[in-house]
């Protein structure tokens, strides 16, 4: 291997030597002794601290024992390696040299050449072939991502439209309980859901409904809602118009629902039009009534699409 | 290998003379050493190490390209370090996220809870988020391994950030280095999409909200975001594809792309070298700082156990995302002060203060309110951000190369430009937290909200400006950033001060030397000349490796 030092110039670096106490290859520091003895501490206080995680893991002592040493332990020695790497070795400065990667000119038409010249006789003498290579390919493409696209998930269709909210829905709790006209005092809210859906995290998430008792004289009814909020009794799709955070803080002294996401505030007693914040839209209302004997139905389902908005809602 | 393979098998070396098995392409003799001394002789002056190089050299010709690795020079300059915090960090993560695999369900059916932590005993919860749970409480370490790896989440972002603002601000960018620009960024996109996914997998309240938000965002797409929101989602918000789905996402194919990405990075980097501030002996033609091996090894594997170790004493003292305390994501439960990671917080804060604009009408409806800024917003910003490097060129018309980098005081219109940009991001941070800042100031969340409405505009231009200027202030004052040396003033009888100087104290300030090539042979010798033409060898160790010195 001896005769293999002399490569020619120009490949790989050169072989060069500096004597041992060339001003290059000096430590940095004024006190390497003293910078010595401080590295070696953080070893050591890396050494004993791998050694106490090993002894926090058999014991299975708390959490954040195990973090402690672990981290104190790759801390140390991190900072003892990085410290010796900084101080204690050579700082030089050395340098090396930038070559251009640029290529010849002639080696740039030469790489051209091939690809464009020679390709291109081969090409060139075949074009319906080339032509129907090219087609074949190209549909290839698009049709593999069919499967990968397509088979991702069912077409929206009229989905975003529906809930499970029906003509006559009795309203129940989470727990399934039906919701009597007694349940609720003046101000009192509580989520609601279609009777036989409030189990299922799917429907849950359509279905949900703030349901809050307010005091009927304060009630600003819409025109056509006459009858929507028996007793005061109103229903509003708990999902927020603008990005679909369930609106659940309730604002009792201002009658606000407050959506926690952004902080749009809907205004309960008057249609749950919006009143602050990004909301664009009012929250959907449900039309009550009360069974004779005093559980609370829907008069029909949502009017409209419940949730944030999107291109084809109407 | 048995020796009746062999038989029947033409000769590689075909008709040509048969070469004794073994034997080395120069021609050693292929003999077994006979004794302990003899092996050592024959392994040569440099031991096993020696042999090992030799044998992989002769197959695989390392020689060469571990000689130019390890003499590899990198410039000394504390800012280099950003791109490594981002470097280990992501090592954490995969270490760390690797573990969590081990653990974690992707499944959103659920179970009634019988794990280790007793609050939470008989309760319906999904399976990822009991596994999430049982993770942190029932495996030793294991709560250690996930807050690690969501603080290592966080510090790959902020690192990140704040290297690509140092990128940018020496224009480290330019030509040649337009690609790692690029890359960089795309690596950026995509850890914020990881990073997002990531602390949406235990199915936690906090998050489920997050992931409820996501899919009302690509609703608001025109024309196909409820196509888009579908075809990710399987179906109608919540599903059950999405959950396995964002796994597989943030477990295998982003970390893919991603560890490819930086692979790519720092190919590009070794490739192209790095940049260097000017300064003495530094040309666009050289690099000038210190070698790869031993001194850049030592300081970087430090810095790795370095970033290693915050993450584990932050995973340890400092909680991060106790999803046990928000319980089980339910559609219909609402959480207060809700909050994303902070890289995330921009689009949150966005979204916040859009004031709530929508199209309605001929049957269709575009939600400009979520649409415009937290779908049109990002990709602006982020095209700003790829485009930046053809826009300096276009409006400087410098088309050269650059190697050596600018101090950002010294290109008052790009540091200003930079400084707004991260102005404009601080400032939508701000908004991301209206309701606690409302609260903490006991303002009305309505003046909160229009101060940063205001503020979203002013902020980048008052800092904008403002940059500009202390960069002019900062070119026409010498010395500025130079380090400092005390100065006495001294009195005279007459009552004048002077002030001058004080001497350099020993050792104080390094001279500064001519840079040199790296060595590869220290002759243990007291030098007479400099280095020059010294072949022979004295000292032990020195006597090794100088045996021939070529010039
Ligand atoms: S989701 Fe309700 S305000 Fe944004």
């Amino acid at each position: 291997m001896s005769d293999e030092f002399e490569t020619p110039s120009g490949h790989g670096a050169a072989v060069t030597s500096l004597p041992f106490d060339d001003p290059h290859l000096q430590e940095p520091v004024r006190h390497p002794r003293r910078t010595e003895a401080v590295i070696g501490i953080a070893f050591l206080i890396g050494l004993l601290a791998f050694a106490l995680f090993g002894a926090v893991y058999v014991q299975n002592w708390p959490a954040w024992t195990y973090g402690l040493t672990l981290g104190i332990g790759m801390l140390s020695v991190g900072f003892g390696m990085a410290a010796w790497g900084k101080y204690l070795m050579p700082q030089g400065p050395f340098v090396e040299p930038r070559e251009s990667h640029e290529s010849s000119e002639q080696e740039r038409q030469a790489a051209l050449a091939s690809i464009v010249d020679r390709g291109g006789v081969a090409i060139k003498r075949r074009k319906v072939l080339g032509g129907l290579l090219g087609g074949g390919l190209g549909i290839f493409g698009i049709v593999a991502l069919f499967p990968l696209l397509r088979s991702l998930g069912p077409l929206p269709g009229k989905t975003l439209l529906r809930t499970n909210w029906r003509k006559g829905s009795l309203l129940v709790d989470v727990n399934g309980r039906p919701v009597h006209r007694d349940d609720l005092q003046v101000g009192g809210i509580m989520t609601v859901f279609p009777a036989g859906f409030e189990n299922n995290t799917q429907d849950q998430a359509v279905d949900q409904t703030v349901l809050i008792r307010a005091q009927t004289g304060n009630l600003v009814t819409r025109p056509g809602r006459e009858t929507w909020a028996p007793e005061g009794y109103v229903a509003y799709s708990k999902v927020c118009t603008h990005a679909g955070c369930p609106v659940g803080l309730y604002e009792q002294q201002l009658k606000l629902l407050v959506c926690p996401c952004h902080q749009s505030m809907f205004n309960v007693v008057g249609g749950a039009w919006p009143v602050f914040g990004p909301a664009p839209r009012p929250l959907p209302q449900l039309p009550l009534y009360f069974d004779e004997n005093g559980y609370l139905h829907s008069q029909t389902g949502y009017d409209q699409a419940i949730g944030p908005s999107y291109y084809e809602r109407e | 290998m048995s020796v009746g393979e062999d038989q029947g098998l033409p000769s590689p070396q075909g008709q040509g003379a048969p070469v004794a098995p073994g034997a080395s392409a120069r021609g050693a003799p292929a003999r077994r050493p006979r004794t302990a001394r003899e092996a050592r002789a024959m392994r040569g002056p440099y031991g096993r190490l020696g042999q090992a190089v030799e044998e992989l050299d002769e197959r695989l010709g390392i020689a060469r390209g571990l000689r130019v690795f390890l003499d590899k020079i990198f410039p000394d300059h504390w800012s280099f370090m950003l791109g490594e915090i981002a470097l280990y960090s992501f090592i954490v993560l995969v270490a760390t996220g690797i573990f969590l695999t081990l653990y974690y369900v992707p499944s959103v059916s659920k179970i009634i809870y019988h794990g280790p932590y007793a609050p939470l005993r008989g309760q319906s919860v999904t399976e990822a988020y009991a596994s999430t749970v049982n993770l942190s409480f029932g495996v030793r370490a294991g709560l250690l391994m996930r807050q690690m790896h969501h603080w290592a989440a966080d510090i790959f972002l902020g690192a990140i950030v704040i290297h690509m603002a140092r990128i940018f601000f020496t224009g480290a960018f330019r030509r040649p280095r337009e690609l790692n620009w690029t890359i960089g960024l795309t690596l950026l996109i995509l850890s914020l999409a990881n990073g997002f996914i990531g602390y949406s997998l235990p199915d936690d309240l906090v998050s489920g909200t997050g992931i409820r938000i996501m899919f009302s965002i690509l609703l608001s797409i025109p024309f196909v975001g409820s196509y888009l929101a579908f075809f990710l989602f399987g179906g109608n918000y919540p599903g059950t594809a999405i959950i396995p789905r964002m796994f597989i996402v943030h477990v295998l194919i982003l970390p893919v792309i991603i560890a490819g990405l930086i692979g790519a990075h720092l190919f590009l980097l070794v490739r192209q070298k790095h940049t260097q501030f000017p300064g003495r002996g530094r040309t666009a033609r050289n690099v000038v700082g210190s070698p790869m091996y031993p001194h850049f090894i030592a300081k970087t594997t430090g810095f790795l156990f370095m970033v290693a170790g915050v993450t584990a004493v932050l995973g340890a003292t400092a909680q991060i995302n106790p999803i046990w305390q928000f319980g089980q994501y339910e559609p219909y439960k609402i959480t207060y002060a809700v909050q994303p990671d902070w890289y995330m917080g921009w689009l949150d804060g966005a979204l916040r203060i859009m004031p709530s604009w929508e199209f309605a009408g001929w049957g269709h409806t575009i939600p400009f309110v979520v649409f415009l800024p937290a779908v049109v917003f990002p990709g602006l910003i982020f095209t700003l951000c790829f485009a930046w490097p053809a826009i300096e060129r276009w409006y400087t018309k410098d088309y050269s190369s650059h190697q050596l980098l600018d101090r950002p005081r010294d290109r008052p219109k790009r540091t200003a430009a930079g400084a707004a940009m991260l102005a404009l991001m601080m400032t939508l941070l701000g908004a991301s937290a209206t309701d606690v800042l409302a609260n903490f100031f006991n303002a009305s969340l309505n003046t909160v909200l229009w101060t940063f409405r205001v503020l979203v505009f002013v902020d980048p231009i008052v800092v904008g400006l403002l940059t500009w200027r202390i960069c002019l202030e900062m070119q026409g004052a010498p010395g500025v950033g130079r380090r400092k040396r005390a100065v006495v003033i001294s009195r005279t009888p007459e009552g004048e001060y002077v002030s001058t100087p004080a001497a350099v104290r020993p050792g104080d300030e390094r001279p500064e030397l001519e840079p040199v090539p790296v060595p590869a042979y220290i002759t243990f010798e007291p030098s007479r000349v400099n280095g020059e033409g010294r072949t022979e060898a004295s000292g032990r160790r020195g006597g090794v490796g100088v045996r021939r010195v070529p010039r």
